[in-house]
């Protein structure tokens, strides 16, 4: 479904991506693991068209991704939630997830995925005429979920959804994760969180200093020596 | 004692005409600020754009007020737009002063490009409207005050429907509060941001046309005074925040003509900067700024 071949990303000099490769099939749950400054969150910008790759391809369901601008990508299906949530804390939490449906036309079936929202995220319902600036740090990580909904994409790229987060919460973003995963979203997962993200995980990359270093099914990265020693604590 | 306030009264409706005037002026600078940060020098001049645009649709083309008005804030909007493509646009990723300078030089470029257009001489608006006035309880309502606070009104309500309810003053909204999280909801910033020149340059050229029927006449330096006392309405409501550029502009005009009203209108220039600078000091973030602490 997304492929990345040899992808290069700079930031002015610095050399943020050094090639890295790796694909998301349908309705997988991959993650990308990897310390501060790993590259982790310029991938995803990279994916989103937020920033351009210098160098490699990138396609999504065949089609050339590398040159179109933010909102085509969008509109192909692919919505970010965004690292530190970047809800529009200025709007209700009915207006960001509107924001979210952006580029669509259809009232009846936005009005459905609204519905759909405030069930997985029972707690948006109850607050949703709220600024999103006076919500708690779980509550926007659950409206920066459902604005991704209500794109209605086929893959959801999640830049540490975990951060910053009462472990109880944790484990809730994560089982939503599943549950999304489950009703048909393919998801690519960035976290520093390894353990949990391997848990639900079923594939998984290791990226160090902008480069892939590992890669594979995620139960036996949980499992490996190397990954243990420097994401999971020994 | 009924004197005094019979003239209270008569200083706060004219108060409120030109400042209404400021106001339409105040939100063009506070929107622009609001989605590039930038303030652009050049909207004062704008507005002189407007008023000779609106000058030549009545007296050249003998049009009544309404397409009068709506010309000029037409033809502003587009010039609005061209200025942001041609001007500010290649320097979005520049430093910011580099924009600054480059919105003075385009100030400069339409105050003397307008002269060789329309030489620096002085012109007359035609007498646009009757000259009835209206004598409520002793205080006078020139028909023109009325017409121009109303369009104020009309205009201000319009673009909050706008910025509040239109998906392209949702997406306005959204890139002032966060460029990257927009684009990354399928909002393109490109259009939003000449959006946001059109509306607040189309703004202007009808401030434009106000400032030519309420001062009756126009010249092409005219913007300057006018686009610096708008800028000061909208530094003290908080720049970027348009409810406070609406009340910004009404507070300045209020305060000139009370302070005119006092008989020191020598003054007035200076205590509307003297207010600035106290409300600077005491809240720096202007009357309706906030300091939004985002949570982590
Ligand atoms: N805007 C920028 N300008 C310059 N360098 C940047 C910029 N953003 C990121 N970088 C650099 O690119 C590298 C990768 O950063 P990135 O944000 O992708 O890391 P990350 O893996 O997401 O880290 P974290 O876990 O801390 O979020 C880092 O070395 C960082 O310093
Ligand atoms: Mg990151």
């Amino acid at each position: 479904m997304l492929v990345l071949e040899d992808v290069h990303v700079y930031y002015g000099a610095i050399h943020a991506l050094k090639g890295i490769s790796f694909q998301v099939n349908q309705g997988e749950i991959v993650t990308l693991i990897g310390s501060n400054g790993a590259g982790k969150s310029t991938s995803l910008k990279t994916i989103s068209g937020l920033l351009r790759p210098k160098q490699g391809k990138m396609t999504f369901n065949g089609e050339d991704l590398g040159s179109i601008p933010p909102q085509n990508v969008v509109a192909k299906g692919i919505s970010q939630v965004p690292e530190g949530r970047r809800v529009f804390a200025n709007m209700t939490v009915m207006e960001n997830l509107d924001m979210g449906a952006f580029l669509r036309k259809d009232k009846s079936g936005i009005k459905k995925d609204v519905e759909r929202v405030f069930e997985l995220f029972p707690r948006l319902k109850e607050r949703k005429s709220q600024v999103a600036g006076t919500l708690s740090g779980g509550e926007q990580q659950m409206l920066a979920m459902g604005r991704a909904l209500m794109s209605k994409p086929q893959l959801m790229l999640l830049d540490e959804p975990s951060m910053g987060l009462a472990p109880i919460l944790v484990k809730q973003i994560f089982d939503i994760i599943k549950e999304i995963n489950a009703q048909g979203t393919t998801i690519l997962l960035v976290e520093q969180n390894a353990h949990m993200a391997l848990s639900v995980a079923n594939r998984a990359y290791v990226l160090e200093t902008g480069k892939i270093v590992l890669g594979g099914e995620a139960k036996e990265l949980a499992a490996s020596e190397e990954v243990r020693k420097a994401y999971l604590g020994g | 004692m009924g004197h005094i306030l019979q003239q209270f009264s008569q200083q706060a409706v004219n108060g409120l005409s030109l400042g209404s005037i400021y106001a339409l002026i105040a939100l063009g600078y506070t929107m622009v600020y609001g989605i590039v940060k930038l303030i652009n020098f050049a909207h004062g001049d704008v507005m002189m754009v407007g008023a000779y645009l609106g000058w030549i649709a009545t007296t050249q083309l003998h049009w009544s007020f309404l397409p009068a008005l709506f010309f000029a804030m037409v033809v502003s909007a587009i010039l609005g737009m061209l200025i942001e493509r041609i001007a500010y646009k290649p320097l979005r990723n520049a430093s910011r002063i580099a924009a600054l300078i480059t919105a003075i030089g385009v100030s400069l470029f339409l105050e003397y490009g307008g002269m060789l257009l329309v030489t620096a001489q002085v012109q007359t608006y035609p007498p646009v409207f009757p000259e009835t006035v209206y004598n409520v309880a002793g205080i006078m309502f020139k028909y023109g005050d009325v017409v121009m606070l109303v369009t104020s009104v009309v205009l201000m309500f319009l673009l909050h429907f706008t910025v509040q309810y239109t998906k392209v003053g949702k997406s306005m909204r959204a890139v002032s509060f966060d460029k990257d999280a927009a684009l990354l909801m399928g909002v393109n910033v490109n259009n939003t941001i000449s959006a946001t020149f059109a509306i607040g340059s189309a703004l202007a050229g009808a401030a434009g046309v106000l400032m030519g029927v309420y001062f009756n006449t126009i010249d092409p330096l005219m913007g300057i005074i006018p686009g610096l006392k708008a800028f000061v309405a909208a530094v003290l409501g908080g720049i970027g925040i348009i409810p406070g550029a609406m009340v910004g502009g009404l507070v300045l005009g209020l305060t000139e003509a009370f302070v005119s009203g006092l008989g020191a209108s020598t003054w007035r220039d200076a205590v509307a900067f003297l207010i600035l600078i106290l409300v600077l000091i005491i809240k720096p973030t202007g009357l309706f700024g906030k300091n939004v602490r985002e949570k982590v």
